[in-house]
């Protein structure tokens, strides 16, 4: 009798130690959060980002890789940050993954954001180890920013090229539709 | 039926050869022949790898003027010359970037930099853009060492010069060193192959 309890308490534990780690994965624990006045950026290394996009809901999402100081990639925001209000009512949504250096975010980061006034999610990939990484993402990935993913439950696709509005809206309808 | 298999034969060949040529288009991958060239350097003289008759090989890095990436690694880079040049592998510094999609990438600009950093090595201008795509070279900063054989010069490492951007002082592997001492023990280069993030080359 004790044992069968301690089997049903051990099973009891496990379900629930499970659970609170599939949790944890959803919203993994960011490494910092730096502060502005309108503005907060989590920073994860490689292993929250992958917790970060690990879909399980019917939502596609598109993840842009680009930093403030690379200039087409700060060309191509308008597109995206155009897709983001046209799918506002969608199962859609758009995340900024900056790879600014963690030492200048908040001369970067943290002003860029401030001045274009962006009503978007970004987050900070802090991980410069970035070779133990990149393939992760995608095994075509040379490395090179702009870059993007496009993910949902049933679909992943990855972009090494900077975006006008038509082409992302087909390749994000692609997903959708 | 004979001559369904030759042409199904022919038919192989073709797809062999496509896939071969699309190989290359995309650049070296190791054990390839890397191109020589003839590029100006910022004192304005013509450089080729063939003018370096006592080399055993080369540190090729494609790199430029403004990118941060790239102005994280110059010291390392300098560093990298400074000690390897008198082991036999210089470093060709090469500025893939067309000018006229970003004015800090220009002729004059890399001759300023140059300066500014005290760069050891000659740093190039592929002008017209047509020695990178040979490469394969994407981003900068992009690293190629070569070997020099009877052959040619055989690319024996691609990719980062090692696992730190951010902060050198954090850096645990160091990739392109390891790869240089192995060559100059004649030993096989262990890290062939890694990726970094770095910005893309503007055409």
């Amino acid at each position: 009798m004790k044992f069968s309890f301690s089997i049903l308490s051990l099973m009891f534990f496990m379900f629930f130690g499970l659970t609170s780690v599939a949790q944890e994965n959803e919203i993994p624990k960011p490494l910092k959060i730096y502060k502005s006045a309108n503005y907060e950026v989590k920073s994860f290394d490689y292993e929250g980002l992958e917790a970060y996009m690990n879909v399980k809901n019917d939502t596609t999402y598109v993840y842009n890789f680009w930093a403030t100081w690379c200039a087409p990639c700060v060309k191509e925001l308008p597109s995206f940050l155009k897709l983001q209000e046209a799918y506002k009512d969608k199962p859609f949504k758009l995340v900024l993954v900056s790879l600014d250096f963690s030492k200048s975010i908040e001369k970067s980061l943290l002003p860029f954001l401030e001045k274009k006034k962006m009503n978007v999610e970004v987050i900070l990939l802090n991980d410069p180890d970035a070779n133990s990484w990149i393939e992760k993402i995608d095994k075509d990935w040379s490395g090179a920013i702009p870059a993007t993913l496009i993910v949902n439950k049933n679909q992943r696709k990855f972009y090494e090229q900077s975006f006008e509005y038509e082409a992302l809206e087909k390749e994000v309808k692609s997903f959708i539709n | 039926m004979k001559k369904f298999r030759i042409a199904l034969l022919g038919l192989v060949g073709v797809f062999i050869f496509a896939f071969t040529t699309k190989d290359t288009a995309a650049g070296y991958e190791i054990g390839d022949v890397a191109t020589d060239f003839s590029l100006k350097n910022i004192d304005n003289k013509m450089v080729s790898l063939k003018d370096y008759k006592d080399a055993k090989g080369f540190v090729v890095i494609f790199t430029t003027n403004h990118c941060p990436y790239a102005k994280a690694y110059e010291e390392r880079i300098v560093a990298l010359d400074k000690k390897y040049k008198k082991l036999g592998y210089p470093v060709i510094a090469i500025n893939p970037n067309n000018p006229e999609k970003n004015q800090d990438d220009s002729f004059d600009k890399m001759i300023v930099r140059a300066k500014e950093k005290g760069f050891t090595f000659p740093y190039l201008f592929d002008e017209g853009q047509k020695i990178y795509p040979q490469y394969g070279a994407t981003k900068t900063p992009h690293v190629y060492i070569l070997e020099k054989t009877a052959k040619g010069n055989i690319v024996k490492y691609i990719g980062a010069i090692d696992d730190n951007y951010e902060d050198e002082k954090a850096v645990k592997v160091k990739y392109v060193e390891d790869a240089v001492n192995s060559l100059l023990k004649g030993k096989e280069v262990e890290v062939k192959t890694t990726k970094a993030i770095g910005c893309s080359i503007k055409a």
